[in-house]
């Protein structure tokens, strides 16, 4: 089951550059929220700050609070324990290139010393299954590189490999961007049935795809959110000037 | 539907011509260059072969050699002598060759300590060996009062470090970053990414540098003159001097006698086969176990 995320006043820097200014934000538990805004804005930076992958890069800093039910996870917990609760999915697909399909999606249990059989064999059948990839790879799963499978499925796998640690959070930057309109609606889909069991945030240059997607939409624009409210508001009767300007195309 | 219109050519006959003849002019000169470089290595090949070869014959590979006078003998304690020295080489050499080189690339990017090791490393890649023979000497044979295997096979090793870090370095920053943040993603912690999938993803480039630099010190003889010093009898002892191919060869070349001239045309020859035989077998048994399509 997916938790809420309360966010705030999140700022965060890369270098002397501050790429998120206080942000402040409730998503709520088991529905999809999209993040929408022109390039640079913050919204990958944003979605790095849920799971501490910004950290990753030792130039980045972030502050404020982000709790993920009633845990504050800058504070209450590690980097590595955030991100098996909070799964990533990231714009290109990036399957581990010297594994089988199998390989990558218990990846994240096997590099944590997992090594149950028969748990293992059912966890990537129930991932493949729900990133909608099953009967597609389901007799290649150990012969076959994940790197060998087309964008979409890999991307799909990518899913299944997210989905295969159990997370409470996903966490999706732009999964479809490199894709095809296929494999773009084929990860939609997804979106749908994933979103009654996850909390799902979804980076989307795509103002449709947030449109089919998601309950709630939230627009960045140089750093700072500067609406957050139901998708049907937003894409109808926006508050603000700038969100007005962006969806109907003005600028951005 | 309308049809292109078709491209007239906008550059005259001259132009043309010159830029083919520009074309063929750089391919020759490519090919010219490689035939170059491929001449003397075929020679070389060639004539190992043809001197080697007529001395080549059982005695070699199960005799050790005989004394001075007598004719036959062979190597048979120098080819397992050079084996047991390459081995204590790669035992050490490897692991932290590509130890330091995984430090390199995942954690000292950027920091002092990092580019001082790499540029240690660029130094002794082209210190002469000799002096990696005298840096041998003085840690352990001096101190030890007696030549030994065990020096040898520290001072091949101190060899193959900087060659085998540097690889691991530059096949590492080949791996894309994705590919890390997928893992870190998952909740892998750094360290188990850094080896179970950076290291990973690069190896078949690793295990290239690895073989090159084994290769590379399985032939040098100038380390081995004051570590391993060279045995005339059998020994597999670590603590006791130990023969070594190239020197029996480099012993068998300078001396005064055909026959061992002969013998040492064998050794070179044999010299070359184990290396190849080692490099192919690693290369082979690396690549089992690869999965269809992968990168």
């Amino acid at each position: 089951m997916g938790v809420g995320i309360l966010v705030e006043d999140l700022n965060a820097w890369y270098g002397t550059t501050h790429t998120l200014q206080d942000i402040n934000l409730h998503i709520p538990a088991n529905h999809a929220t999209a993040l929408i805004g022109p390039s640079g804005c913050g919204k990958s930076t944003f979605v790095r700050c849920l799971n501490r992958m910004h950290e990753t890069n030792p130039i980045a800093r972030a502050t404020g609070v982000v709790k993920m039910g009633e845990i504050d996870i800058y504070n209450d917990a590690s980097p590595v324990e955030i991100r098996r609760r909070v799964g990533m999915v990231f714009q290109r697909p990036n399957p581990f290139p010297t594994m089988s399909i199998y390989d990558n999606v218990v990846s994240g249990l096997k590099l944590n010393g997992f090594r149950n059989r028969r748990i293992l064999d059912e966890t990537v059948e129930r991932s493949l299954k729900q990133a909608a990839l099953w009967e597609e790879v389901k007799d290649d799963l150990k012969k076959k590189s994940g790197a060998s499978l087309s964008g979409g499925q890999q991307q799909r796998m990518c899913i299944a490999r997210a989905l295969a640690v159990d997370p409470e959070v996903l966490l999706m930057d732009e999964p479809a961007s490199a894709l095809d309109p296929v494999s773009t609606s084929k990860i939609e889909d997804l979106i749908f049935q994933l979103k009654s069991q996850y909390t799902i945030v979804i980076v989307t240059h795509n103002m449709q795809q947030a449109a089919r997607v998601a309950e709630n939409t939230g627009f960045f624009l140089n750093g700072k959110m500067v609406e957050f409210d139901s998708t049907h508001k937003i894409f109808t009767n926006p508050r603000d000037k700038r969100t007005e300007d962006y969806i109907t195309g003005r600028f951005g | 539907m309308a049809t292109l219109p078709i491209r007239t050519s906008s550059v005259s006959r001259f132009t043309e011509v010159r830029r083919n003849a520009t074309n063929h002019f750089v391919t020759g000169l490519a090919i010219v260059s490689t035939v170059i470089v491929l001449v003397p290595l075929v020679a070389i090949l060639g004539y190992l072969l043809y001197k080697g070869f007529s001395s080549l014959n059982l005695a070699f590979f199960t005799h050790i050699p005989a004394p001075v006078g007598e004719p036959g003998g062979g190597m048979a304690n120098a080819i397992a002598g050079s084996a047991v020295v390459l081995g204590l080489a790669s035992l050490l050499g490897i692991p932290l060759g590509i130890g330091a080189g995984v430090y390199l690339a995942e954690y000292g990017r950027g920091r002092f300590f990092g580019s001082m090791v790499r540029f240690t490393a660029d130094v002794l890649n082209g210190v002469p060996s000799i002096v990696m023979g005298i840096a041998a000497y003085a840690l352990i044979v001096a101190k030890q009062q007696h030549f030994s295997a065990l020096a040898g096979g520290v001072a091949l090793a101190i060899m193959m470090v900087p060659t085998i870090t540097r690889t691991t370095e530059e096949m590492l920053a080949t791996v894309p970053h994705a590919i890390r943040e997928a893992a870190l993603g998952l909740g892998v912690p750094k360290w188990r990414t850094a080896i179970s999938i950076s290291l990973r993803t690069a190896s078949p480039g690793i295990i290239t540098g690895c073989m090159l630099a084994f290769a590379r010190v399985a032939g040098e003889t100038a380390p081995l003159l004051f570590t391993a010093f060279g045995n005339q009898f059998w020994s597999f002892n670590l603590s006791q001097p130990i023969a070594a191919l190239p020197l029996q060869i480099y012993v068998y070349a300078i001396s005064p006698y055909d026959e061992w001239h002969r013998l040492a045309w064998a050794g070179s020859l044999v010299l070359i086969v184990l290396i190849m035989v080692s490099v192919t077998l690693v290369r082979i048994f690396a690549n089992r176990g690869a999965l269809k399509g992968g990168s």
